[in-house]
């Protein structure tokens, strides 16, 4: 506790371990780029400094408040600090503001406009580099990085990977992969968080609006066909002035629909099918001595990493499908009967927060015999937000429409998938037998909600107590995976997504800050309240489904098998 | 990576406790026996210590002593700190790159000489110095230079080369 002097204001401070909170609690946002609430204090870009009453210059994210410190925010010296800075970030810039897809949403660029920099003074001398499309759902530019650091505490502090690091020193460094290897050859796993994070266009996600554009511009013999995830509908307002978590689904129908979709239908149906799938196979393995712990298979990023890292827990994870790549191969194969009347091929385009999606999409296993993607395209949230504001949709004042029948309901169970703890709780209320308001309102108090990385508890199935682990970042699922090898840990299910809080704040998400995750996950869980339909087993379409794909082919649809495709493909 | 090479790392491992923090130390270690960090080196220390390959070839090119080539087995270290480079160490430099037909590169082709420039040994008083395998050559000239080329490359080819 304690009372600062912020520009000659009083303000209170108490748990603000920096000045730069403080300074942002008494109403000025301060500029930064290497300050990240989730990530570790770097100092680095020095923007932030500022002027005690000695004349000192601090930089205020690094420095703890003192009682009666005294500072300014705003001097004539800072000012030209921070200018100079600026422009020597500029110098070693590429510029190329107008056709880089961070236009419009880059930090450097909207910070060169406040601050007025009209002329730099110094010249350009770094050699190009090369711009890195090895990976699937991101691609990186090396010459606009600003070398704040973001991307490389991200890639190592929250998801455990260090796919990139800095290199080199001096006014050599760089930010690469080891050895300078394409993103597509490390240990990356597509999660697109150091894209979230960057404040410039060093590294953004993979658009593939194009291939959309071209797609939904030449239809003839065409059924395009879109299913929207969870999480997508949560964030997408926010880019339209809409209030923060608010949901959009009835818009984002509208909007697809406008930009020339045939049908649009809700991946939430496929998470009804996930959590189905799940739970039987969760039950199996309880009753029948398979291997346990089980972890979930949803999330492309996790898969990923337990690929490249945890190869010996591949036995572990659930055989189901991703809900995308479940649909994807149900409206193929249901439409393959269409076929025959219409004469049309379909094309499954998937509306995700994900760039790991599109990784997923390209995968071996994924493909159809024709050898066509079973999910033709996947387009993040940030790339539907940009064609619809291409298109000129005025996205807040298009009426809502509903998703199309025969996929277009879902439970909440299936909703909720896009907020960490979510697929855990959908299998918890189908695998109680009482399915009850009041069951409801026990699960939801459980332990499975919540903003905690990891998060533990228990619920019964009969007699038996099934012990449940929450788990979100990479790094923090690595290290419960060692906690577990070790004996220290001890869980019958585990629910793993690589990114903060889950889908929600995908690496395919506009703006990912802290108070938009608190916002975006109460959207989903409002949502859930105003369904009826609460219990996936309880969702017509989902019965629907299944009286329609019967026997061998239900696995054939629905589930993929992760140690035999690794050990096919190596 | 042969197994024999596996175990020298292990022992350098085990000797700094396989802790991450000591990384510096046991990079030294390792580019001692191996005179230079191999990609396969570091991507099996990297899987050891359960930290990235990443953050090794972040440290490993921090630093001017890592090389991530390999060294011939004579290393000659000249010297142009400031004391050292008014007391000519081009001349010294110019005439050992003469000498070992290294204009462009910094290693000779058969992995036996390597010219390395070092900003300050800590020997300004016997300027201009070099080092060769860590033996310290006071007050040199392009004279003394090919003379200890000559001996070494008669001690190596023999004679007539």
């Amino acid at each position: 506790m304690g009372v600062m002097i912020i520009d000659g204001h009083r303000v209170e401070f108490d748990k603000e371990k920096n000045i730069l909170a403080v300074i942002r609690k008494a109403g000025i946002e301060l500029p930064t780029f290497c300050y990240n609430s989730d990530l570790s204090i770097y100092g680095a870009c020095r923007m932030c400094v500022v002027e005690d009453d000695k004349g000192n210059i601090h930089a205020s994210c690094s420095t703890p408040p003192k009682d009666g410190m005294s500072i300014k925010t705003n001097t004539e010296r800072l000012h030209r600090h921070r200018k100079m800075i600026l422009e020597l970030l500029l110098a070693s810039h590429c510029k190329d503001c107008t056709s880089c897809e961070k236009n419009g949403k880059c930090r450097l660029q909207d910070l060169a406009s406040k601050f007025g920099i009209k002329k730099i003074r110094f010249e350009d001398t770094r050699p190009k580099a090369e711009i890195d499309k090895s990976a699937k759902g991101i691609v990186r530019d090396p010459n606009k990085c600003i070398l704040c650091g973001d991307c490389v505490r991200m890639c190592s502090e929250v998801q455990g990977i260090g796919a990139i690091d800095f290199a080199y020193r001096g006014s050599n460094v760089r930010v690469m992969s080891a050895f300078g290897l394409p993103l597509g050859e490390t240990n990356c796993v597509n999660c697109g968080q150091c894209a979230a994070v960057c404040p410039t266009g060093a590294i953004v996600i993979n658009n593939q609006t194009d291939e959309l554009w071209h797609l939904l511009g030449n239809k003839e013999n065409k059924r395009i066909v879109a299913q929207i995830a969870p999480a997508v509908r949560v964030a997408i307002g926010e880019e339209f002035g809409i209030m923060e978590g608010k949901n959009c689904l009835g818009k984002t129908v509208a909007a697809l629909k406008k930009l020339g979709f045939d049908e649009v239908y809700d991946t939430s149906l496929a998470a009804d099918l996930t959590v189905i799938e799940e739970s039987n196979e969760f039950l199996d393995r309880i009753n029948n001595g398979g291997v346990l712990p089980m972890f979930t298979s949803c999330c492309p990023g996790w898969i990923q990493y337990v690929e490249k890292s945890h190869p010996e827990i591949l036995p572990n994870i659930s055989t189901c499908r991703s809900p995308m790549s479940m649909f994807s191969s149900v409206i193929k194969d249901y439409y393959k009967k269409k076929k025959a009347e219409d004469d049309k091929d379909t094309y499954v385009v998937a509306i995700m927060p994900c760039t790991a999606k599109k990784y997923e999409a390209d995968r071996q296993e994924f493909l159809a015999e024709d050898g066509r993607q079973e999910t033709d395209l996947v387009i993040t949230t940030s790339e539907l937000v940009k064609m619809i504001k291409r298109a000129g949709i005025l996205f807040d004042e298009i009426e809502d429409e509903a998703p199309d029948m025969p996929f277009g309901l879902y439970s909440g169970a299936g909703l909720i998938f896009g907020v960490t703890g979510g697929v855990t709780e959908a299998v918890i209320r189908r695998c109680t037998t009482e399915k009850t308001k009041d069951t409801l309102d026990k699960i939801a108090i459980l332990g499975v909600r919540g903003r905690e990385v990891l998060k533990k508890t228990s619920f019964m199935i009969g007699d038996k107590q099934i012990k449940v682990a929450i788990v979100y970042g990479l790094k923090a699922a690595g290290e419960l995976i060692r906690d577990m090898a070790e004996g220290k840990e001890k869980f019958d299910f585990v629910e793993v997504m690589a990114c903060p809080e889950g889908c929600i704040a995908g690496g395919g998400q506009p703006c990912n800050r802290y108070q938009d995750r608190e916002y975006r996950a109460k959207g989903l869980y409002h949502a859930d309240n105003k369904l009826q339909i609460k219990f996936s087993d309880q969702n017509p379409s989902v019965t629907q489904i299944y009286d329609y794909i019967v026997g061998k082919k239900r696995h054939e649809l629905l589930h993929i098998d992760y140690v035999k495709e690794n050990k096919d493909n190596h | 990576m042969k197994p024999e090479d596996c175990k020298i790392i292990d022992d350098i491992l085990l000797a700094n406790d396989n802790n991450a923090t000591n990384l510096i130390s046991i990079l030294q270690q390792i580019q001692k026996q191996f005179h230079y960090l191999s990609r396969e080196v570091m991507e099996y220390v990297a899987g050891k210590l359960q930290i990235s390959t990443a953050k090794i070839f972040s440290v490993a090119t921090f630093y001017e002593n890592f090389s991530l080539t390999p060294k011939g087995k004579y290393i000659f270290r000249v010297c142009d700190g400031t004391a050292c480079h008014v007391r000519k160490s081009t001349a010294v430099l110019n005439a050992l790159r003469g000498e070992l037909g290294l204009i462009d590169s910094n290693t000779t082709d058969d992995l036996m000489f390597t010219i390395e420039i070092v900003s300050c040994l800590g020997a300004c008083g016997l300027a201009p110095v070099l080092t060769l395998n860590d033996v310290v050559y006071p007050a040199m000239t392009p004279e003394k230079v090919k003379a200890l080329v000559k001996e070494i490359k008669e001690k190596e080819y023999g004679k007539n080369k």
